[in-house]
């Protein structure tokens, strides 16, 4: 007597990237008088969140019938997606280097625009309990520094800053996104960590922002594209027009953007 | 002894089963840069990673072990009020998406957390940020399915070999050593191969509760994940490495332990 258990398991959850490489028949954008009409996805970097949630909304008021879709994640998620076949109209990149990366593998409709750049500003907690002034005391002892994982563009640009100050520290941390890393600051897990200016405003009274000086900082340039083989290349332009209007612009300063030009 | 006609439609349906199980994991096989094998797999981020892994899941699953088994034997053998509601709650980690978790974790054992907090400053422990955060996480996800197999074995076994050792004089830590324990034997591998796995696997509650650091935190799902981002045919490697590991497991101890069913 004995009882049997039978056992089938196959491989316990992978991250597997499925799907076929995107066969995307491009359809060259016709510009028409005609009222605009239906919906279109942007695929944007995660900093962006609330800024283009925003912009979306005021863009669907001022042209009825259209539905702006929003994607958000860190830019190199977005660009792998895209390239495996998601369908995305509008591209909005938190690098150049990401927006070079999906042009030279053929996934893009013309020239892509900047319109916006970003700082970078240390994140502490509210009132800055642990009383710091700028880079260098991020190397102090006991204190709990993360940042993202340098693939993500404000890693990269974390380490830039830290290398141009020339300040040595280890993260206890490298974080997937800027999200990830102002969320466990909020949480009080980490005391200090790098990201954009535009997550310090956007996260309200929860945390407090240290500014780096220029001289250390980094400028991040967001360029914007329509995605090849889009279905309503009438609407996609029409967004990345809104974005770079004065409308759009004063709605980016809003949320901390630093303008285009 | 006549053989059973299989039904048409059975076997139909099952080979669309299986497909579906085979076809992610075959593309994983044909898409792999086979060729940069062997410099993803000796990079020593990968031997790292892969280590890391292997301690963490290894030492979720004698955690599990070590408390699991006496909470399924309670759950099996113990009436008292609440049980069902008990048992819900440990076995709820199962389909509770794991980034919730995470989040739920630093709540608890997160420097500001409940216990955590007070972990801090009579011990000075945090856990976020180590390695034996990482083994929480895993264990917090995967002792589960130790605890639902262990208790079915144990309700399941006929009790009147533990009843007979007893009149025989046998104390009652011998009939649970040498009685109960021989006879859940199969339940009680397969869920700590169960428990194993998943904790092999475990990417969301660790990746929020523990962060992510090569050496100490990053674990493989969690460097496939970000390898992902920036190198996709590395990463489909490492994925592959760990689904070899695993099934090279299970299949070795499947027919060690249970024999070849």
């Amino acid at each position: 007597m004995r009882s049997r258990v039978s056992l089938f398991i196959v491989a316990a959850a992978i991250l597997a990237a499925c799907g076929n490489s995107a066969s995307t028949a491009a359809t060259s954008p016709a510009p028409s008088p005609t009222p605009l009409s239906g919906a279109i996805s942007v695929f944007a970097a995660a900093s962006l969140t609330a800024s283009f949630n925003a912009l979306g909304t005021s863009f669907e008021a001022a042209n009825r019938g259209v539905t702006v879709k929003f994607n958000y994640a860190g830019t190199p998620t977005l660009v792998t997606q895209i390239e495996q076949g998601a369908p995305a109209d509008v591209f909005a990149s938190a690098d150049t280097t990401n927006m070079d990366k999906l042009t030279a593998d053929g996934f893009t409709a013309g020239a892509s625009l900047v319109f916006a750049h970003n700082q970078l500003e240390i994140v502490v907690a509210p009132g800055n309990p642990k009383g710091i002034t700028g880079l260098a005391d991020l190397a102090k002892s006991g204190l709990i520094y993360i940042t993202e994982a340098p693939t993500v563009p404000a890693g990269k640009y974390a380490l830039q800053a830290l290398k141009t100050a020339g300040v040595t520290v280890t993260p206890k941390s490298l974080e997937s996104s800027v999200t990830a890393v102002v969320s466990k600051i909020e949480l009080g897990e980490a005391d200090a960590g790098i990201v954009y200016t535009t997550d310090v405003t956007a996260a309200g009274n929860k945390v407090t922002g240290v500014q780096i000086p220029a001289a250390h900082n980094v400028v991040a340039t967001y360029p914007i594209v329509v995605v090849k083989g889009t279905t309503n290349s009438a609407v996609a332009y029409a967004f990345i027009s809104y974005v770079v209007s004065t409308t759009g612009q004063s709605a980016l300063a809003a949320f901390g953007f630093l303008p285009a030009t | 002894m006549r053989r059973e006609r299989v039904p048409i439609v059975v076997v139909a349906l099952a080979a669309i089963g299986a497909a579906f199980f085979i076809l992610p994991l075959l593309a994983l096989v044909v898409r792999s840069p086979w060729g940069d094998a062997v410099k993803a797999l000796t990079a020593p981020e990968t031997i790292e990673a892969l280590k890391l892994s292997l301690i963490a899941s290894l030492s979720a699953t004698a955690v599990g072990l070590v408390l699991g088994v006496p909470l399924a034997w309670v759950f099996a053998r113990v009436a008292f009020p609440g049980r069902s509601l008990l048992r819900a709650l440990t076995t709820l980690p199962m389909v509770l998406p794991p980034v919730v978790g995470g989040i739920a974790l630093l709540l608890a054992f997160g420097r500001r957390g409940l216990v955590g907090s007070w972990l801090d400053s009579t011990f000075g422990i945090t856990l976020p940020f180590t390695t034996a955060g990482v083994v929480m996480a895993e264990t917090f996800v995967a002792m589960p399915f130790l605890i639902i197999t262990v208790e079915a074995g144990l309700r399941s076994m006929d009790r009147r070999y533990e009843e007979a050792a007893r009149t025989l004089g046998a104390k009652r830590w011998t009939v649970f050593t040498r009685v109960t324990l021989p006879l859940i034997g199969p339940s009680l591998f397969a869920g700590a191969v169960l428990c194993w796995a998943r904790a092999l696997g475990e990417f969301g509650a660790t990746i929020t509760f523990a962060g992510n650091f090569p050496g100490v935190t990053q674990t493989m799902p969690l460097a496939v994940y970000l390898l992902l981002e920036t190198n996709q045919e590395a990463s489909y490697i490492l994925s592959l490495v760990l689904l070899l590991i695993s099934l090279l497991f299970l299949i070795a101890l499947r027919h060690r332990w249970l024999g070849s069913a």
